[in-house]
């Protein structure tokens, strides 16, 4: 298990970073935390001549309140979102959701940027991210971008970002007033990925009606998506039981799911659909509702 | 007043601190001057021949001294061994590298020996093989079929052997139209043995002495050293083995492996010391695999559940080629076959197979697992049947206890048991009736609990030497030095068992000395002079009674001496507080003033040589055979198929318990490892013979917080085999807990009339069952 051999290069700043990157082009890579990349590289999956280790610019580790939403620079590691008291108390589906990460050492060292840039189809935190609509900044020497959450993955281990970008923060609006979050998952026994993984937004009206709900779906299919069938179903609509299971069951609609020894496509998409209703009642109990 | 004994007492463990704290020195930890580094190409196909081996680029690397495959070795460095001996067992040529063909994935087919092991892996990627695909096979039934590919030509046939047992009177028992039989296929899946440190080992070569010293990870350096001499030609009294800290081995290091071979033969060409480390991917491709066998069983069962006959048809997957006991750890199976149960009629058939997969061998349980499985999943199979409690039909089926010594149809006897002891003390604990009250109440609400029994017995403390291929005896030696520490060697190789702490607890209580006294080494062949090793939960019963019975000649020759001075009879005192005295205490010498007297010998009694050292070569009787009841309580997500564990129950009986932190921590880690092989575990190879689970990203094995609490309790039935009474427990929990997992979860599915699943019990294999019975009903 050793790697092909590499440059190392530790980057104090952004702009140093991306002028790295600039000047290894397809030959640089990005580490950040190292827990996805590391073990491709000591397979020999993946041999890049150069690491660039934007993990310890400190300017890109944070969790701040930023007009009404909250803010996280891309280095911030799994275990302190997993303890922020200031996410656990206005956007407690993010600790949530870290909490079911690995184990103790990825936390510790992995972070949510590293994560969302290399996009796995059965990582836990693209299914938050896309539950609750956030945004993701880009950065490069020609500047700065924000992308919805929903543009954001592409494929199998692919972004929204060019390859000159960098992974820089990310944006995720407050819990509402009556809202509810959920992540649930069913963890692959060896890897402690996702089989699968369901991230939940439900937040209700005055009479009790469900007007906003987000659900995403992770370990699934090539990339984590929004059950956009299930959404439309609930929209508008009072939580019963029997709708929630009725909207969950759309939780895999038009979906291609993956099969492997752990669980094969259609077993995936009926476990999509068990997680989306488990997902929605826990998120609509939290949010002062009844399932 | 006397000090409390300190054999039966949770003491701490001596080896801990310098576990716990990293200052342990493991193989990889050994920095030699001049150490050259080792890694092997190995083969990515299961069947192939080599057309060429191209190690052209591979030695123009810069940084490489050397690079070797098959031809060069051939004639100069010796085969793989195997210690099996089964009539009839063909064994093929397995050369340290591949030769001829590779046999499958991960066989090493060139070594490369470079300054460091970074350019020793890279330079191993530039050796260009050309393999000539040959047709994989991968299933040992097809195997066996005619026509299939025959993996050694030699040998005429995949077939390694067939070993029959028959006891039994069949034409009466098929005659008996009142008997039911049942049969059922139960699979045993591959498992890889993972232990926390990989192999490694350095191999140190002087040209001047031709001297050979090797570290390795192993658990029988004695074995070890023997096999090497003769493998690599050195003089065996010039070889040296030492094992120094192992990070487990769970079986996997009680071998010889190719290379471990390869090391010397290229520490003796080039004149420096060689390291090989092993990596996790080529530990799980080339370290051996455990279990992997298809047992086909039938049971004749009278009306009233009373089991009258076992009929067992084994298929074992050996794998390419035999490593040291690949073939006799099936035939464990057949011996341990009836379990806790006096069958009077038995046929087992054994039938070892090659396939183009890694060897399987020794793996906790070694053979005992599955003929545990077997037995116990029968019992449930027949409980099942007659509509039977499961309890019920074990406690009727059950010996009495002073049937013991018993001799089975098997024709292995047992030394002594309680079984229905252990069966009521673990029913109780579990609360049994109030679980199948609440599992009723539950059932009508749609919840599916399963309550799971198994009752084991098994076969340790290996063991007399007329039954095991390399001896069963085993070595302990005793020496007091001028300051009166006690050095305690051992032939024994725990590898975190913790029986420096055990042994010490033997020797402190029989001198009647401090614990901080005494000092436990093992390990090292020019320290201790003989010893066969760490398996088969042989250590403390073995190797501990080795111990034992040296500190009773020391201390007869002591009490000799101190009679002497006492004006005493020998047999009138005893050893006590760091004194020798009388019973009544009124004589007493200090343990130090007699430990002066025997080293410097000035007014030493006529006959009694100086010096205070004493060794034993203990040979038991027999075997032991522990014994125990589990009880494992599971909830079935009906959505899902998802198993909780929500109890485990366990009354495990290892004879006379020296330190019961010890034996938990044998029990607990055994759970974990045969709860594994129920629920996650299962190392595949597709039809291709590629491994598909060959990382631990794809191999599952079990974490801590995927377990409930263990509830542990013990009986102690002592052994008469040894003089300690101990039977050894480091493989009762994973023998025992396998079936009760099993067990729980198709009990838990009874509703949906589930006779059997195969492991693991994956989430979709019950829901597929689940959901098959909701959508058709």
């Amino acid at each position: 298990m050793i790697a092909q051999p590499f440059e190392y290069h530790v980057p104090k700043t952004l702009a140093e970073a991306s002028r790295l990157l600039a000047q290894f082009g397809s030959d640089g890579k990005i580490l950040a935390g190292g827990h996805s990349l590391v073990p491709m590289m000591k397979l020999r999956l993946a041999a890049p001549k150069h690491l660039v280790d934007i993990g310890r610019i400190a300017e890109l580790a944070y969790i701040r309140e930023d007009g009404g939403k909250i803010q996280i620079g891309s280095m911030t590691t799994h275990y302190k979102i997993e303890s922020s008291e200031l996410l656990k108390g206005k956007c407690p589906l993010l600790p949530e959701t870290a909490r079911e990460i690995g184990d103790a050492q990825v936390r510790n060292k992995g972070t949510i940027g590293g994560s969302l840039a290399h996009s796995d189809p059965a990582a836990d935190w693209p299914a938050a991210i896309l539950a609750l609509d956030a945004e993701i900044q880009a950065s490069s020497p020609r500047g700065e971008r924000w992308l919805p959450a929903q543009d954001f993955f592409v494929d199998l281990l692919t972004t929204a970002l060019e390859p000159d970008e960098i992974l820089t923060a990310i944006r995720v609006p407050e819990l509402p007033e009556r809202g509810g979050d959920a992540y649930l998952k069913l963890h692959q026994p060896a890897s402690g990925f996702a089989i699968v993984g369901v991230a939940a937004r439900v937040a209700l009206d005055e009479k009790g009606s469900v007007h906003h709900v987000a659900v995403g779906v992770t370990g699934v299919a090539s990339k984590a998506y929004r059950a956009a069938g299930v959404e439309l179903s609930l929209r508008g609509k009072s939580p019963t039981a029997k709708r929630l299971e009725e909207a969950a069951a759309h939780a895999a609609d038009g979906i291609e799911a993956n099969g492997d020894l752990y669980a094969s496509a259609e077993y995936r998409k009926h476990l999509a659909n068990v997680y989306v209703r488990r997902a929605l009642e826990k998120a609509v109990e939290r949010g002062g509702g009844r399932a | 007043m006397a000090t409390a004994p300190l054999l039966g007492q949770r003491i701490k463990r001596k080896e801990d601190p310098r576990l716990i704290q990293g200052r342990a020195h493991y193989v990889d930890d050994i920095k030699l001057d001049g150490t050259l580094h080792m890694t092997f190409a190995r083969s990515v196909y299961a069947h192939a021949r080599l057309k060429s081996v191209d190690i052209s680029a591979a030695q123009a690397a810069p940084g490489v001294v050397a690079v070797y495959t098959g031809q060069d070795i051939k004639g100069q460095l010796g085969f793989v061994p195997c210690a099996a001996g089964i009539e009839g067992l063909k064994v093929p040529d397995h050369p340290c590298l591949a030769t001829e063909k590779v046999c499958y994935v991960g066989e090493p087919v060139a070594a490369v020996v470079a300054r460091d092991r970074y350019v020793a892996r890279d330079a191993a990627d530039l050796v260009e093989v050309d393999y000539e695909p040959l047709p994989a096979v991968v299933d040992p039934e097809k195997a066996l079929a005619p026509g299939a590919t025959v993996i050694h030509p030699k040998l005429g046939n995949n077939m390694a052997f067939v070993a029959t047992l028959d006891h039994g009177d069949w034409k009466a028992l098929d005659a008996d139209k009142s008997l039911k039989v049942i049969k059922q296929r139960l699979i045993n899946q591959r498992l890889a043995p993972i232990s926390m440190e990989t192999r490694g080992a350095i191999a140190s070569y002087s040209p001047g002495e031709d001297t050979l010293t090797v570290w390795s990870s192993t658990q029988i350096p004695h074995i070890l050293k023997t096999q090497l001499a003769i493998m690599s030609g050195v003089d065996e009294a010039r070889c040296r083995v030492i094992a120094p800290e192992v990070g487990g081995g769970f079986g996997s290091k009680l071998n010889v492996y190719g290379e471990e071979g390869v090391a010397c033969f290229a520490s003796k060409k080039l004149g420096k010391p060689v390291k090989w480390i092993e990596g996790r991917r080529e530990n799980i491709l080339g370290t051996i695999h455990g279990r992997d066998q298809i047992n086909d069983v039938e049971v004749y069962v009278q009306p009233d559940g009373k089991v009258v006959g076992l009929k067992c048809r084994t298929i074992a997957d050996l794998g390419a080629y035999h490593q040291l006991l690949t073939p006799a750890i099936p035939t464990f199976t057949a011996l341990m076959i009836l379990g806790c149960y006096n069958i009077p009629n038995v046929f087992v058939e054994t039938t070892g197979v090659f396939t183009n997969k890694m060897a399987t061998d020794a793996y906790r349980g070694a053979g005992r697992p599955e003929a545990t499985y077997i037995i116990e999943r029968a019992m449930d199979l027949v409980a099942q049947e007659l509509n039977m409690d499961p309890a019920d039909v074990r406690m009727k089926n059950y010996p009495a206890p002073k049937d013991f010594p018993l001799t089975l149809a098997t024709g292995v006897t047992y030394d002594t048991a309680n079984y229905p002891k252990t069966l009521k003390k673990v029913l109780k604990a579990a609360g049994y009736a109030k679980l199948r009250k609440e599992q009723e109440r539950l059932r009508k609400k749609g919840k599916y609990l399963g309550i799971g029994l198994s009752t084991y017995v098994e076969i340790c403390a290996m063991g007399p030497s007329s039954r095991m291929p390399a001896g069963g005896w085993e070595y302990g030696s005793v020496r007091i030095d001028p300051t009166g520490k006690v050095t305690v060697l051992s032939g024994t190789s725990p590898h975190g068992q913790g029986e420096e702490t055990s042994f010490a607890q033997i020797v402190a209580d029989g001198f009647g000395i401090p614990f901080d006294d005494v000092t436990v080494f093992h390990g090292d062949t020019f320290q201790v002079p003989m010893g066969i090793g760490t398996f088969g939960s042989r250590t403390t019963a073995v190797g501990g009674t080795a111990i034992y019975q040296a500190v009773e000649k020391l201390k007869k020759k002591m009490a000799r001496i101190a009679a002497h001075k006492l004006g005493v009879k020998p047999s009138e005192l005893r050893f006590s507080d760091s004194k020798i005295q009388t019973a009544d205490a009124a004589n007493s010498v200090s343990f130090g003033e007699i430990v002066g007297e025997a080293i410097f010998a000035k007014q030493l009694p006529p006959g009694i040589e100086p010096g205070l050292t004493e060794q034993c070569v203990f040979e038991p009787a027999n075997f032991t055979f522990p014994f125990g009841a589990h009880v494992c309580v599971t909830e079935i997500d009906g959505d899902t198929g998802e198993v909780h564990l929500r109890n485990y129950f366990a009354v495990d009986d290892c004879g006379r318990i020296l330190n019961p932190m010890l034996v938990d921590g044998q029990v607990h880690g055994g759970l974990a490892q045969g709860i594994g092989q129920a629920l996650w575990e299962e190392l595949v190879y597709d039809e291709t013979g590629q491994v598909t689970t060959g990382t631990l990203m794809d191999y599952a094995i079990p974490r801590a917080h995927q377990f409930c609490w263990f509830d542990n309790e013990a009986t102690e039935t002592r052994t008469p085999v040894n003089p300690l009474g101990a039977k050894g427990i480091g493989e009762a929990g994973t023998i025992g807990s396998t079936p009760a997992v099993v067990n729980s979860v198709i009990d838990a599915l009874q509703p949906f009339g589930v006779r059997h699943i195969d492991m693991p019990l994956k989430p979709e294999k019950i829901w597929r069952i689940i959901h098959a019975q909701r959508a058709g009903g």
